[in-house]
């Protein structure tokens, strides 16, 4: 179970979070760190500040609330995020990427404890939480479903296919969260392929929407709170985020997507950044 | 002369109805079952379940992607989902998502790729599956069944319901007469020789196992005895019996109601090839897109009848000798 931090203790989270991530992907010379990075207090929130009902010692827990990452290329914050909450030891991380290691580039499902689906095709991640909760009221279980997307991930069409079923079948149970950095692989979403106006798209298909500062781990609990107050129909907390937030060379340069800090200078840099931050 | 009556088989209805009975029973027989479906409940014949069963039947709609997705996330309560659609939607809109939600994530999903072949005829190369099995066996996890007649098609679905992992069920709207009677022993993996015989070996699925018993009751009036045997399982294939027949008879005709290219023929000649080379010959598509058209008709202008696998039969055979 996520037990709820204090203040402090939320910020100190992230930070580590962050240092994690550094770490593993340094290590494994790949990876995507900037993908990761802007989605930390997203997960902070959810994991450590008491939203999601996990039991980390128990993984497959029928009543558990289902995180599905869906943006699976995030896979290194939701390792870092897994260990953390005591999923497996931190050790883990630092085998990201490696032959022979469970911790796949991005999560498969059977790999490691905590990790819901195979993501890293983008689009699936809403439609396998339908799924769950579809499920779970046939067999009577009360658990809610949290899907993290990409802001780029919703150029694909499974994604509007999921929107679509959630509120057809009035799918309070499941809140997504959209990790709007403002950014996808080749450059800024409104240059490459634009998604606005998105607030609306997603409220034209019968979804209750929210936004909130995607960095203010204390907002974002507040929206979840608010969210999972909502009846009848499925939930989106629109995060307004920083691609690379907390690095400040990384967030000026999008071509961070899928690239790890390989050079020392500039691993020291963002690891000093990162503690002050 | 119809499918089957050469080989004196008793005429049955469309595959297809009995696959919704059967699914049905188990539907009936396992709480933890439910179906997905994409629309085409009438084609493929969950109606059946939906009717008796509404509140484990969902119609997800025309969206495949979305479709599969939902049955594998069922599969994370522990339910046992009947994904179903034909297989040419299935397979062409959410390959991706059995890929990595199905195949990948190795969860107990079943699904029914429906209107396999060419036999659903007249709605013509759109919805026809002939290159559904090829695309299937790209999913190293998952296992194939191509029942050829009412009680394997049972027999199929109770066995793919009761095993644990994904599997992938062909399913037809031909009327493919019976090959078995009720109690025939279906073990996934382990394919089923439906007739003696050790002059020349062929090795069939779905409709073909009729038309090679066809053939092979018009052979026998030549004074050649083929075996046939129905490899009902694609995925384990069943080695032994392929190099049994390599070994023991010393030709092999394969027949399948699919591309050749891709198609089962080849994984067969595979095994033959490492471990007991035999002449061969394969009956199948050649590359083309089927038309629209009456079953029998297009069976029989692209060479998928008993003909076709007597011909073969005679080349092989003729080769082997040669050899000798």
């Amino acid at each position: 179970m996520g037990s709820i931090a204090n203040k402090n203790e939320l910020k100190i989270i992230a930070r580590e979070l962050r240092l994690d991530i550094l770490e593993a992907t340094t290590k494994a010379e790949s990876g995507h760190l900037s993908s990761s990075f802007s989605s930390v207090e997203i997960l902070t929130a959810l994991f450590f500040n008491g939203i999601l009902r996990y039991r980390s010692d128990e993984p497959l827990w029928p009543e558990r609330d289902r995180f599905i990452m869906s943006k699976g290329h995030a896979a290194p914050l939701l390792y870092a995020v897994l260990a953390k909450a005591g999923y497996f030891s931190r050790d883990e991380l630092w085998r990201l990427r490696q032959a022979g290691s469970p911790v796949q580039g991005h999560p498969i499902l059977g790999c490691m404890p905590g990790v819901e689906a195979t993501t890293g095709s983008l689009g699936q991640g809403i439609s396998l939480a339908i799924g769950h909760i579809l499920g779970a009221r046939l067999i009577k279980k009360d658990f809610s479903a949290y899907v993290l997307i990409g802001d780029g991930e919703c150029q694909a069409g499974q994604i509007w296919e999921s929107a679509m079923a959630a509120a057809h079948y009035q799918m309070q149970e499941l809140i997504v969260i959209l990790d709007y950095n403002k950014f996808q692989e080749m450059g800024p979403i409104s240059r490459e392929m634009g998604l606005e106006p998105l607030t609306e798209k997603w409220q034209s298909f019968g979804w209750y929407t929210q936004e909130v500062d995607g960095h203010d781990v204390q907002k974002i609990s507040a929206a979840l709170k608010t969210l999972q107050e909502v009846k009848e129909k499925p939930s989106i907390l629109i995060a307004h985020t920083v691609k690379g937030k907390g690095i400040s060379f990384v967030e000026k340069d999008f071509t961070w997507h899928g690239r790890a800090i390989k050079d020392p200078e500039q691993y020291e840099m963002a690891k000093k950044e990162i503690l002050c931050g | 002369m119809r499918l089957g009556e050469h080989a004196g088989l008793k005429d049955s209805k469309p595959l297809r109805d009995i696959f919704g009975e059967a699914l049905l029973d188990v539907v009936r027989d396992n709480p933890k079952v439910v179906v997905l479906d994409g629309d085409l409940g009438n084609s493929t014949k969950t109606e059946l379940v939906r009717k008796a069963f509404p509140e484990r039947s969902f119609n997800i709609g025309i969206a495949e992607s979305n479709l599969v997705c939902i049955g594998a996330g069922m599969a994370g309560v522990g339910l046992i989902p009947w994904i179903t659609s034909f297989s040419s939607f299935l397979l062409c809109n959410a390959y991706d998502q059995i890929r990595l939600s199905v195949a990948m994530s190795k969860i107990n999903a079943k699904i029914l790729g429906s209107h396999g072949g060419i036999t659903l005829g007249k709605d013509g190369p759109t919805q026809m599956g002939i290159e559904d099995l090829a695309l299937v066996g790209g999913f190293p996890t998952m296992v194939i069944l191509v029942p050829c007649d009412p009680a394997s098609m049972r027999a199929a679905v109770r066995a793919a319901t009761d095993y644990e992992g994904p599997v992938w069920l062909r399913s037809s709207r031909y009327a493919m007469p019976e090959v078995y009677s009720q109690d025939l022993d279906f073990v996934i993996g382990k394919a089923n020789t439906v007739r003696e015989g050790n002059d020349l070996t062929i090795i069939a699925n779905g409709l073909m196992v009729a038309a090679g018993l066809d053939a092979a009751a018009e052979l026998a009036d030549e004074g050649i005895e083929a075996r046939v045997i129905d490899m009902h399982t694609l995925r384990p294939m069943d080695v032994e019996a392929i190099v049994s027949a390599a070994k023991e008879t010393g030709a092999i005709v394969t027949a399948e109601e699919h591309l050749l290219h891709g198609g089962f023929g080849s994984n067969i000649a595979r095994v033959v090839a490492e471990n007991c080379p035999v002449p061969m010959r394969f009956v199948g598509l050649e590359d083309t897109y089927v038309e629209s058209g009456d079953p029998d008709e297009l069976l029989k202008k692209y060479h998928l009848t008993s003909g076709d696998i007597e011909n073969m039969a005679r080349e092989v055979l003729a080769e082997k000798r040669k050899a000798k």
